[in-house]
């Protein structure tokens, strides 16, 4: 968690390695719940993850390179994508907008859902249940994708003196991708579990993260200079390549001048948060958004 | 529902049939240029390619008229429209949507051999906008599947001119929204001109075609697919009438000229635009570059207009542009009602290399946080 720039990002990380011996405990008493989700509990490590956000040095957009991150305590995660049965009950509930979309298997991943949307999600089946659910962050989200994580697949360096050679190249690299847009909606467990058995990573539903968008001023020696830029009205979206999108989009797509290859679909999956620290971390979420409104 | 249509066709076919047979005499009796004249003009044919690209062709005139020999064969085929797969049931000139460019010179002779072959379900025709009477050949190439024609007309005009299939009544609209549209370029002899007649010459020539489908959705509201054109007619004319395009595109398909298929071109190089629109207006404009002579009405008998940002082109009609790169990049050319641009398709990319120059733009500086002094 050595990236993450949000205070609320630090204290969950914090409470997930104080009380991971209370995991699967109900310590109070859960209100009856209408889903459950199977999850998955990803073990501590360490791995290189290259930081989010833009780098810049000299007024050009730099590499960062791969920095080193360390996770003491376990990821529990879900399984699958929250399905569109599973939102549904949001729905229902009053608590969860419906999403943007034309097809009606509940046993599929529920796409068209803007961060907002997940975030709203989330509120409510943590309320639910009494339980710490949020979106992991994108460092978490590469941890337990493994060798489905792609991150930031286009190069990012860039010539000073002529902004169209990085901006042709990216172009070009999109290309390489080769990828054809995979429109169709394919139930939950389609694209198979990875090496740490969470399914459907990297597929064709792209998946809300908590990260923010970043911008990081560097001199030349790497050293970071002045504060970083954050817009969390921007979040990452990480799949087939990780996709920066405004919190409120439910469908990302291309066109006109916008020269990107967009997500086929954005969908969701929750981190939980064991015992203790949940409540720490959801005080930390409400107070975070008592800040911000 | 054919077989009344068909029946009509097959008898407006017999009596062009008669009238063409008194063509000559009357031709011969009015005209100085008789068919026995054009028989002695030198002949060259022409193997058409399919758009965006653009035959081979001199820029200006070597020699004295000719007649150029075309041959198009008529394709009804599915076509894939957008990335979700939806279907068109297209009908085509030459197999791609739009049908090829044709070029031309003024007073050049242009003979086509239009084939229907037997495995398409309709009768088709062709009707040239740069061509003069016989509803622009409309009446005079009226074929039935397993048949084949031959027009010739002069090209009388300089010009961007569409072409487009006119087979009689409802069937009119219905087959130039399945696709069957192009363009012919008729360039002046001595090859294109500014407003002060020096000449204007470009390194390359692309064909953008614009169409605007009307695909009929299911309840949900998804694209429905048909087995043939004929199943999918009531429910497309439905669509039609709303006047509502389900998708506005380039060259067929969404994105059919991006990515992959994005346009090249280096800075410093001249590249000459076609645009045809045969149904509906449309409005060119290249994002982060201009028209530099642009024939609006696309007709070089009028001066070009200069420096244009966004350009119309008529639906029905076809007009020209250049332009000279100046800026290494990714440009957009796009239709600038943006939203048929960005929702409905209307979007191509051209890939320009080339040394940036910082004199025309340069960021003095980098997005960074606000001053607060």
């Amino acid at each position: 968690m050595s990236f993450s720039y949000t205070w609320i990002e630090a204290v969950a990380a914090a409470s997930v390695s104080v009380v991971t011996a209370f995991t699967g405990i109900a310590w109070w008493n859960a209100p009856q719940m209408s889903t459950t989700f199977e999850t998955v509990l990803v073990s501590p490590g360490a791995f290189d993850f290259e930081p989010t956000g833009e780098f810049v040095a000299n007024g050009a957009e730099i590499d960062p390179g791969d920095r080193p991150v360390v996770f003491r305590r376990p990821i529990e995660i879900m399984k699958f994508q929250v399905t569109l049965g599973d939102y549904q009950r949001c729905v229902s509930a009053g608590q969860c907008e419906a999403p943007n979309t034309r097809y009606a298997d509940t046993e599929a991943p529920v796409v068209g859902i803007s961060y907002l949307d997940a975030e709203a999600y989330a509120d409510w089946y943590s309320d639910l249940t009494g339980e710490g659910w949020r979106l992991p962050a994108p460092e978490e989200w590469a941890f337990v994708a493994a060798e489905r994580f792609a991150g930031e697949v286009f190069t990012r360096g860039q010539d000073p003196s002529n902004p169209a050679i990085a901006w042709i190249r990216r172009y070009e690299e999109q290309i390489l991708l080769d990828r054809e847009p995979d429109p169709v909606i394919h139930p939950a467990g389609h694209f198979g579990p990875n090496s740490n058995g969470v399914a459907d990573l990297g597929g064709n539903v792209w998946e809300w993260t908590s990260g923010c968008y970043t911008r990081i001023e560097q001199d030349s020696d790497g050293n970071s200079v002045g504060a970083p830029y954050q817009n969390c009205g921007i979040r990452i979206a990480e799949g087939v390549h990780r996709a920066y999108m405004s919190n409120f989009i439910r469908n990302g797509k291309s066109g006109g001048c916008a020269v990107g290859t967009p997500p086929d679909h954005l969908g969701f999956r929750l981190v939980k948060d064991a015992g203790f620290a949940s409540g720490l971390a959801r005080l930390g979420q409400t107070v975070t958004k008592y800040l911000s409104h | 529902m054919f077989t009344r249509r068909q029946a009509l066709m097959t008898a407006g076919v017999a009596s062009v049939a008669a009238a063409v047979a008194s063509i000559p005499a009357a031709a011969a009796a009015k005209e100085a240029v008789a068919p026995a004249d054009i028989s002695r003009l030198p002949r060259q044919k022409v193997t058409l390619v399919a758009p965006p690209y653009v035959h081979a062709h001199d820029q200006v005139a070597k020699g004295g008229p000719k007649v150029v020999e075309f041959t198009m064969k008529i394709e009804e085929k599915p076509v894939v429209i957008d990335e979700e797969g939806t279907t068109l049931q297209a009908m085509t000139f030459n197999g791609s949507i739009p049908g090829p460019l044709m070029v031309v010179h003024e007073d050049d002779y242009v003979e086509l051999t239009l084939i229907n072959p037997e495995s398409n379900s309709m009768p088709h025709n062709i009707d040239f906008h740069a061509s003069t009477g016989g509803l622009g050949g409309g009446a005079l190439t009226l074929i039935n599947p397993g048949e084949q024609t031959k027009l010739r007309f002069k090209a009388t005009r300089a010009g961007t001119f569409v072409y487009h299939c006119a087979p009689g009544g409802p069937m009119i609209p219905w087959h130039v929204v399945s696709g069957m549209s192009g363009a012919i370029m008729v360039l002046p002899r001595e090859g294109l001109k500014d407003e002060k007649g020096e000449p204007v010459r470009y390194d390359k020539v692309v064909y953008i075609g614009e169409n605007d489908f009307y695909i009929p959705r299911d309840e949900d509201g998804n694209f429905k697919s048909y087995d043939s054109p004929a199943e999918s007619y009531a429910d497309t004319v439905e669509v039609m009438r709303g006047l509502v395009p389900t998708h506005v595109v380039f060259n067929g398909a969404k994105g059919a000229l991006t990515g992959d298929n994005a346009l090249k071109a280096k800075v410093g190089e001249t590249v000459l635009i076609v645009h045809s629109q045969a149904n509906r207006d449309t409005r060119p404009h290249l994002i982060g570059g201009h028209g530099d002579h642009v024939w609006e009405l696309g007709k070089f008998d009028n001066p070009p207009a200069k420096d244009l940002e966004t350009w119309f082109i008529r639906g029905g009609s076809a007009g020209a542009a250049t332009y000279t790169f100046l800026q290494p990049g990714i440009y957009a050319y796009v239709n600038h009602n943006l939203i048929e641009a960005v929702e409905l398709g209307a979007t191509a990319h051209f890939v320009v290399e080339g040394d940036w120059n910082d004199d025309l733009m340069m960021q003095v500086q980098a997005p960074s946080p606000i001053a607060t002094n």
